[in-house]
């Protein structure tokens, strides 16, 4: 039982690494918070994991605070936000799938050359996975860049953090508590200020493509 | 080398139970499909009325067609039911399992790819060559991701050949394998693709524009027509079989055990009803694709195979 917990951990953050690259193909937007709702739920129980097999109570504590961020509060602005800004069946056009997936490889790759001998200094139970929630990082950082519409943007914000928060519990076993409520927390201002700007970038150019920011006017 | 009865008896009963079986798992697809779209179902054994038609009815060819298009059907029906003749799927013990492992299994699909394209534009229909070309296309983008999701299994168990895989991941003790959660997605992507299911290609219509599995076969009738939906049956059941190989090999016999067979015969049908049902759901839920985001789709399933092996290098399981 013990070992097929700890073998689980590795499944986890396999699943972690796969929805971070349909995150990235997914055009849909409705879909893509649903892959965000799914990546909460496999931290969380990446989390319980990890905090049943070092038997570190406090561990719940955050499983359970990331539940009700992560799978409860954040799909439920994100769902409010959508319909509120009336983009939730919208479908964005990417580009070139194909060349994204493999400059993903490339990234995957580099994330598991760098993590490795940081890996091998751990003494977490879970230290194996700290490349695969690099590459997850990574991953939703160039989702970030590629996409051109303010609420996959978002998305790829906020899944960053999922992956920065996995990376921790891997690397040491979870990080104090403290500093764990402060990335939340900031997660979740950085969140309520994007939904503003997103509504100012409407009203100003009637498009969340936010690549209307980047030409100047002379007035 | 001596073949023992009981192999002997292994692979006759599988290359039955797939020649007789293989309809039967295309008809339950079918009745599920109709099922969950609210449509009345056909009849489990339609495809085999279907078949029986088709062989009772005298065979036009054009009058253009070659000797390669009068080969085709048996060449492709001779490759599928020799992959379902390799596949473990009821016993790990094949006499024929050891002349070809899952690269030459990979070859064997190709084969017959090569030979429908070919004889599809041989009578020179501006369909046929349509239908060539997009099987063509499909197939060279499927083939590596294939290849790449029996790589994820062939390193964890450090053989390419099928029975090995079934035989090591069975019967050692269970064991969560990160990779194969790769494989497992990918593999079913490319399964998709391969047999002309929905996201790809749609098998119930004859819609011109998007057709291409059935523009492939639309010169033939009567028996060439019956043999290459039986195998395209085969190659469902093939497929099917290996996917059961790698990610659910429970339940299938062993050399030192010739009496698990009666388990492996049950067993096999109720995984495969299961696969079945799934694979319906998966066609009811999903839309099809255009034919120019399907590399896109292919890619996704190489690019997962690939962080598969990836993965295992990382995680060394």
């Amino acid at each position: 039982m013990i070992a097929l917990l700890t073998q689980a951990i590795n499944l986890f953050a396999a699943m972690l690494l796969i929805l971070a690259f349909a995150m990235i193909t997914q055009r849909r937007i409705l879909n893509l918070v649903h892959l965000f709702t799914a990546q909460g739920l496999t931290l969380v129980a990446a989390t319980l994991d990890v905090g049943y097999l070092t038997a570190q109570h406090q561990m719940y504590l955050s499983a359970a605070a990331a539940f009700a961020l992560k799978v409860v509060v954040l799909p439920f602005l994100l769902h409010r936000l959508t319909d509120r800004l009336q983009v939730r069946f919208d479908v964005e056009p990417l580009w070139n799938t194909p060349v994204t997936m493999l400059v993903g490889i490339l990234l995957v790759v580099f994330a598991f050359n760098l993590a490795s001998p940081i890996a091998a200094l751990s003494a977490s139970i879970a230290r194996a996975t700290l490349g695969i929630a690099l590459a997850s990082v990574l991953l939703s950082f160039m989702m970030m860049i590629t996409r051109a519409k303010a609420v996959p943007q978002v998305i790829g914000f906020l899944s960053m953090e999922n992956s920065l928060f996995f990376a921790a519990t891997a690397a040491t076993n979870g990080m104090p508590m403290l500093v764990e409520l402060g990335i939340a927390l900031d997660a979740l201002m950085a969140f309520l200020i994007g939904g503003v700007f997103m509504f100012q970038i409407r009203e100003q150019f009637d498009s969340l493509d936010i690549r209307h920011l980047e030409r100047l006017r002379e007035e | 080398m001596l073949v023992s009865p009981y192999a002997f008896l292994a692979q006759l009963l599988q290359f039955l139970v797939a020649l007789a079986a293989a309809p039967l798992l295309t008809g339950w697809i079918n009745q599920w499909r109709a099922w969950l779209q609210n449509k009345t179902a056909p009849s489990l054994l339609q495809p085999y009325y279907v078949l029986h038609k088709l062989f009772q009815k005298e065979a036009v060819a054009a009058e253009s067609a070659s000797m390669l298009f009068r080969a085709t059907p048996y060449i492709v029906f001779g490759c599928m039911a020799s992959a379902c003749g390799i596949v473990p799927a009821l016993s790990t013990d094949l006499p024929l399992a050891p002349v070809a492992d899952a690269i030459a299994l990979v070859g064997l699909f190709a084969l017959a790819r090569v030979f429908i394209s070919l004889a599809a534009m041989d009578v020179g229909t501006a369909f046929g060559t349509l239908g060539a070309r997009r099987e063509m296309l499909i197939g060279f983008l499927a083939e590596p991701a294939l290849l790449m999701a029996l790589f994820s299994a062939s390193l964890i168990t450090n053989s390419t050949s099928l029975t090995a895989i079934v035989n090591k991941m069975a019967h050692s003790q269970f064991q969560l394998y990160p990779s194969m959660a790769f494989a497992g997605v990918a593999f079913t992507i490319v399964s998709l693709a391969e047999n002309a299911r929905v996201p790809v290609d749609n098998p119930a219509t004859h819609l011109e524009l998007t057709m291409v599995h059935e523009a492939l076969i639309l010169e033939y009738s009567a028996r060439h027509l019956a043999l290459l939906e039986w195998a395209s049956s085969l190659k469902l059941f093939a497929y099917s079989c290996i996917g059961l190989a790698l990610f659910f090999p429970y339940g299938v016999a062993q050399a030192d055990a010739p009496q698990a067979m009666l388990i492996s015969l049950p067993a096999l049908l109720l995984k495969l009803a299961v696969g079945g049902f799934a694979l319906a759901l998966i066609e009811t839920v999903s839309a099809k694709l255009r034919i120019f985001r399907v590399p896109e789709f292919l890619a996704v399933a190489f690019v997962l195979a690939v962080i598969g092996l990836l993965v295992h290098g990382l995680l060394g399981a």
